[in-house]
């Protein structure tokens, strides 16, 4: 430890970080942007951490005054969102009030947060990580999940309880494998919950219920593989749309397979996922989607950063089952060739899909009311997302690089339903992007969009013109324009303009203009957002 | 609450470090690409510069950065001797994509994976790209910097050139 050791008296750290997004509304029918009647909205939080030695300890301030349109509900008032106190040594991590943690993948145990999606579900109890010996990492913990935001956070009812192991054999045995080409390592969890909410006098709910797995990675030298399975027991859950999921007292299994190889220019990765009936929550009655999820099922497509592809048609997890694939590969022409150029080219192939698992129903809802079976990695005919894409990027000189993309996605929204109106939508979408370097501070960067479709609202053109000066400042206008939407009156522009200034950890900006409704993605999760019309401030800072 | 505040008020005029400039790295575990838990607060470049930098195969100002520092890292370690750890907060999603990602581009950085934000948090990271220079000889962060626009990466480079002498 090297902290602070030229100071006698040592009083420790204080650090921590800011974010602060206010609105001004105006009204807009055109673009159905409604006026609410507290005209602006403040989300804001700012974390405070203090640590001396081994001991940690924080807290955070949250302030919805009021939440942002759009922002999910349950989130109101301000105060106190997250507290902990963390100690710790070389063997063993002790933190007490509200944490996160991921088990594996997540699948059976991931409590954590994305802010800017409203998402929260922080455990609030015990949680001991131990590492008895080199290699070896184990954790237990048992908490309630944060739930909501009423002038402070609020946990719900059930009781999540849950171990994990982890061995990471190259470490246990270093003086023989440490630098060996094969390494691998195991681990295993066991996570249940408790809770006693029941709101159907039909049938008996269980209160504990248990999921269980394991998981491998290996891999030797450039090859890697990867893999984890999760078995949930019975959880019945109401399903109020669709009768055949009802309170269903199936199993539920996940499994997860990576496959990769790579090398100085080349890069492959190959994903498998199968889902069925992995819903699960610290609850078994109805909730908002994203409320009281104790495991995380991550998405297998691609998370698209350009506008019109990340935010028209983003593929989210279905929660009832889904077989889902995806292939990825990268690969870089060398520099100095004929074809790579000066500088290489780089080319990404991404392929992925998910379709709805192959289920045979069993009609036998008045006794045991395992609703159907299946089998791992059967799918049906019935393809709820396939996105393909791929991307060319190329650096011409010093001063300029370009880049073309191409998306091809068949979206069925009839199960996904994002989109205004839900069908089978067919879309494609071309990008160019190019990036030139004015002089040592100055750049400009342009995008051009265009996404052509028959169905939903049709087609759409997309431009963004973006000026830096570094490292202070930026300046951005762009549009969207619906001019391919097949009633006139609602082919609208949507332009929208940015001005942000950074020092530093500091960034401040403000943006002026339209946003059409969409949805909004980070990580993996995305949440709908209706249309605005306004000013936005955004501040981020941390000290 | 009030008495919280109070006391970090007079913990603030006592000297305190109220800046994330002049701290130490948070000793926070996080996963090599080959799987192996570290402690962060271990790397010590033997006291030569390092840079931490936050990304995800997602964020293309993150991507822009360290692909163009990546053209200059050879020169750059030659002249300051810096170590660039890229820190991927890459969830289940997509850190499968992260190891083919950095082997494709050929960058000669430190990678390492933080899955649920843990170092993330620790470091008080809002968004990514966050860069911060760290003084391996103390060990403080002396610079740190939110977003990329091209041109950065100077800046960067003349703060590595000022502790490497």
């Amino acid at each position: 430890m090297y902290s602070q050791e030229s100071n006698d008296l040592d009083l420790g750290n204080i650090s921590g970080n800011t974010q602060v997004i206010a609105q001004y509304y105006n009204e807009d029918t055109l673009i159905n942007a409604a006026l609410p009647d507290h005209i602006m909205g403040l989300n804001s939080f700012t974390n405070i951490n203090y640590s001396r030695g081994n001991f940690r300890a924080g807290f955070r301030y949250e302030t919805y005054l009021n939440p942002l349109e759009g922002y999910p509900s349950g989130f109101s008032g301000t105060g106190i969102g997250y507290r902990y106190v963390n100690w710790k040594n070389e063997n063993i991590n002790i933190t007490v009030g509200n944490f996160f943690e991921q088990f594996g993948s997540g699948t059976i145990l991931r409590a954590y947060e994305e802010p800017n999606l409203g998402l929260n579900n922080a455990l609030d109890g015990i949680k001991i990580k131990y590492e008895p010996y080199k290699g070896i990492n184990l954790t237990g913990l048992i908490g309630k999940q944060r739930v909501a935001f009423d002038d402070g956070f609020q946990n719900g009812n059930g009781i999540v309880r849950g171990f994990d192991g982890d061995i990471d054999f190259n470490t246990l045995f270093d003086s023989t494998f440490a630098d060996s080409k094969f390494r691998i390592s195991i681990g295993g969890s066991f996570v249940s919950k408790y809770n006693n909410d029941n709101n159907t006098a039909d049938f008996i709910l269980p209160k504990n219920v248990g999921a269980y797995g394991g998981r491998i990675a290996m891999r030797y030298g450039k090859v890697r593989f990867s893999g984890e399975y999760i078995l949930k027991e019975n959880d019945p859950y109401p399903n109020p749309t669709d009768e055949r999921f009802n309170y269903i007292y199936n199993n539920g299994e996940g499994i997860l397979l990576n496959l990769g190889y790579s090398t100085k220019g080349l890069g492959i990765d190959l994903s498998a996922k199968h889902n069925d009936n992995m819903l699960w929550r610290s609850t078994n009655v109805s909730v908002a989607p994203t409320s009281l999820l104790i495991g995380f099922l991550p998405t297998m497509s691609k998370q698209h950063t350009y506008n019109l592809a990340s935010t028209m048609y983003p593929y989210a997890v279905n929660f009832l089952g889904e077989v889902a694939f995806q292939a990825d590969i990268i690969y870089k022409i060398p520099k100095k060739t004929a074809i790579g150029g000066k500088y290489g080219t780089s080319i990404n192939i991404n392929f992925a899909t998910a379709y709805s698992p192959n289920r045979t129903y069993l009609n036998d809802m008045d006794s045991s009311r395992k609703a159907y079976t299946t089998t791992p990695f059967n799918a049906s005919d019935s393809a709820f997302v396939k996105d393909f894409n791929v991307e060319i990027k190329r650096k011409f000189s010093k001063k300029f690089k370009a880049a073309l993309t191409y998306f091809n996605f068949v979206f069925d929204d009839r199960a996904i339903l994002v989109a205004q109106h839900h069908e089978l939508i067919y879309a494609d979408i071309f990008v160019a992007e190019a990036t030139y370097k004015i002089n040592k501070h100055h750049s400009v960067r342009i995008e051009a969009q265009h996404l052509r479709t028959d169905q939903d609202r049709g087609n759409w053109a997309y431009g963004l013109i973006e000026y830096s000066i570094s490292p202070h400042y930026f300046f951005a206008v762009m549009d969207q324009y619906n001019y391919g939407n097949s009633i006139e009156v609602e082919r609208l522009h949507y332009p929208l303009a940015t001005a942000g200034y950074l020092k530093g950890p500091h960034r401040f900006s403000i943006q002026y203009g339209k946003q059409r409704a969409g949805v909004f993605c980070v990580g993996g999760v995305c949440r709908a957002v209706p249309a605005s019309n306004g000013v936005t401030f955004t501040l981020t800072t941390s000290f | 609450m009030k008495k919280l505040l109070t006391l970090s008020i007079a913990l603030a005029s006592t000297g305190i470090m109220m800046a994330q400039n002049g701290k130490s790295i948070p000793s926070i575990k996080v996963k090599t690409l080959e799987g192996k838990t570290i402690d962060i607060s271990q790397i010590k470049n033997n006291g030569k510069p390092i840079v931490i930098s936050f990304w995800a195969t997602w964020c293309k100002p993150c991507k822009a950065e360290l692909n163009t520092i990546a053209e200059e890292y050879e020169d750059w370690q030659d002249e300051t001797g810096v170590q660039l750890i890229a820190v991927s907060i890459d969830d289940a999603r997509s850190t499968g994509r992260v190891e083919p990602y950095v082997n494709s581009q050929g960058w000669d950085y430190t990678v390492l994976l933080d899955p649920n934000g843990d170092l993330k948090r620790a470091m008080n990271v809002n968004n990514v790209p966050h860069t911060f220079l760290v003084d391996g000889s103390t060990g403080k962060i002396v610079w740190n910097h939110n977003n990329y626009s091209p041109g950065d990466e100077e800046e960067l480079l003349e703060q590595i050139e000022k502790i490497a002498k």
